[in-house]
């Protein structure tokens, strides 16, 4: 449509050969690539290189001030036997999971109780989603000080209620610690899940809702057999983020714990941070955090063809 | 005895002629009595937003407690105070570089929004309109871009960032934030850009306008609340990131917010909760402010994105 436009313009004008200037100025081809310009040049200098160099990073032995030789997979090797790593890995399978599961059912819970018939319904809807706005490591800050070992709010109030006799040491015991962060991280991630699923559910008639209570559906078969699977789409594209996000989370953890006590809290991210920029081996820190990958990738597949496939199953458009 | 039954039959009916009539997003709630929404609806919404709200209100409470409140449970209640104090907040603010951790925050997450929301409007228009050869293989690529996370990104980058000659400039986090914004904000003017008629450009382009033309003076002003929304989800994203403030920059009077926060105002092992608190509160400000005018532009921007 467009070209027949142009060409019927064009035909106007005395026969002349575009010159390689107009081309370069109409071309459809060519015109894509200035408008592609700026943004490619920015993903390919600052995210493809840089994901590149970070595979052969994580198969050389560099440090901090020394570009690295080529080792094979001798990092990988090493992972292999290190029981801080390995650690790692399992705290973070153990946040992701938890944290995930919980905040989808805490999200969801929350987006169905919205979507009720409530006085100041806008006004709440903004309120549920500060958690999410305020920068994370900002209220990484003030549950670090409501989880103070000394100072807590909630050991106080617990004594006060008389349920427990001394300070509950949120940050500084192995499990407890690992409670308390994935406490923090569904605390922030439970206002993205609810508002999302929330602009999913505004989508559904509410004339199916009439339409299965006349024929005497129970509250639980109104939301199994027509939310749950009107939502599918949007559950698939909320829980890959979340997942995605829990997964490579590194904020929470490093503010409130820096992976201690003795490594409890490290996640596959902060222990990376710590071997690469603080310790200084680059081509180690690397091989953590490509390591993460194939993790990410299972994550991600799991969540999204998991739940779609109820969509293509059943024949619908996969657009 | 008919006319209790004609009253039955009727009752339905009218039931129905209500919902008709009233807003259909009450749905059929009328069916629950006051009691019972009490307990399902909200009593379980009120804890929920207690649990989502009490840590800022610990925050703010902190920040203006005098010191010695503070610490002692026993004498004074932990959870309010009869004497107020600005005295963190001018400490925070007149006797540590809080001030310049702001302006470069600002001036960052300014500048970066800026640089992604330049790039992602050239390139989604491209995308969308230009149809140009591969142009839906780049669309698939750039929302690839988005799932590669900045944990696994920071160490290569960082030898890059050196390379470059950025390390501790603030032109590393410029430049490397949108790295993360343009993803984003490009897949959401898609949306918005596909909801503009092809037809008005149609009519420009008989009329002799170049592409530039045309975007600039029709597409853009048409996508206003599609760039608002960009512009907030990205600065939000810039304010709040961390591991590349961290990594980049080394000289304090560089840092960020939120990383100035964490390395800088805590000093061994006295945590001046006040002060951090009131840092804290100070820092989410701006965006609290931001989000409060533009709340539906951001969900809108948060669900469209997830919808598309």
């Amino acid at each position: 449509m467009t070209d027949v436009a142009l060409k019927s313009r064009l035909d106007k004008r005395p026969i002349q050969e575009p010159t390689p200037w107009d081309q370069l100025k109409t071309n459809k081809n060519w015109l894509g690539l200035w408008f592609m310009l700026p943004a490619a040049a920015i993903l390919i200098l600052f995210l493809a290189y840089p994901l590149g160099l970070g595979v052969w990073l994580s198969f050389t032995d560099a440090k901090i001030g020394r570009s690295g030789e080529f080792i094979g997979l001798e990092n990988y090797e090493w992972l292999q036997g290190d029981s801080t790593f390995l650690l790692s890995v399992f705290n973070t399978m153990l946040y992701t999971t938890v944290a995930s599961v919980i905040k989808f059912a805490v999200g969801l819970y929350l987006a169905l109780l919205l979507n009720e018939r409530l006085p100041f319904k806008a006004i709440l809807r903004a309120v549920v989603l500060i958690p999410f706005i305020v920068p994370t490591v900002l209220s990484a800050i003030a549950f670090w000080w409501i989880y103070d070992a000394q100072f807590s709010i909630i050991s106080w109030t617990l004594k006060e209620m008389g349920l427990i006799t001394a300070n509950i040491d949120f940050l500084g015991d192995p499990w407890n610690a690992r409670w308390s962060t994935i406490f923090a991280n569904i605390w922030r991630g439970v206002p993205f899940v609810a508002i999302t699923l929330l602009a999913g559910l505004q989508t559904v008639s509410p004339s199916l809702y009439e339409a299965a209570t006349i024929d005497g559906a129970t509250p639980w078969q109104r939301f199994r057999f027509i939310t749950y699977p009107l939502l599918t789409p949007i559950i698939a594209v909320v829980m890959t983020f979340s997942v995605l996000f829990t997964f490579t989370d590194f904020q929470l953890i490093w503010v409130m714990t820096r992976g201690g006590p003795v490594n409890a809290t490290h996640l596959m991210a902060t222990l990376s941070y710590q071997r690469a920029i603080i310790g200084g081996s680059l081509g180690e820190g690397a091989a953590i955090s490509t390591a993460m990958i194939p993790f990410l990738l299972a994550a991600i597949m799991v969540s999204w063809f998991g739940l779609q496939r109820r969509k293509w199953q059943q024949g619908g458009e996969n657009d | 005895m008919t006319d209790v039954l004609a009253e039955k039959a009727a009752r339905p009916q009218r039931a129905l002629a209500d919902t008709s009539a009233a807003d259909h997003s009450e749905g059929m709630s009328y069916l629950n009595s006051l009691p019972r929404r009490l307990v399902t609806l909200y009593l379980p919404l009120g804890i929920i937003m207690a649990v989502l709200l009490f840590p800022f209100y610990w925050m703010a409470l902190t920040s203006v407690k005098p010191d010695e409140q503070l610490l002692d449970f026993d004498v004074y209640s932990p959870f309010w105070t009869w004497n107020p104090t600005f005295k963190h907040i001018y400490k925070l603010l007149f006797e540590t570089e809080y001030p310049i951790w702001l302006w470069n925050t600002m001036l960052i997450a300014t500048c970066a929004t800026a640089l992604s929301i330049f790039a992602s409007v050239l390139a989604a228009y491209a995308i969308v309109r230009l149809r140009y050869r591969g142009a839906q293989w780049v669309g698939g690529a750039i929302f690839l871009a988005y799932l590669v996370p900045p944990s696994i990104l920071f160490i290569p980058l960082s030898t890059v960032v050196f390379q470059y000659g950025l390390f501790d400039t603030p032109f590393a986090l410029i430049l490397t934030y949108p790295t993360i914004l343009i993803p984003f904000s490009t897949w959401l003017l898609m949306g918005y850009f596909k909801t503009i008629p092809f037809e008005l450009e149609e009519c420009a382009l008989i009329d002799g306008a170049s592409r530039w033309q045309i975007l600039v003076k029709i597409v853009l002003p048409l996508a206003v609340p599609g760039l608002i929304s960009a512009f907030i989800f990205c600065f939000t994203l810039c304010w709040n990131e961390f591991i590349y403030a961290l990594t980049f920059i080394s000289s304090t009077q560089y840092k960020t917010v939120p990383v100035a926060i964490v390395t800088a105002l805590v000093d061994g092992d006295v945590y001046r909760w006040g002060s951090l608190m009131a840092g804290a509160m100070i820092g989410s400000l701006p965006l609290v402010i931001l989000y409060a005018f533009f709340v539906e532009h951001y969900v809108s921007a948060m669900t469209g994105a997830v919808k598309e």
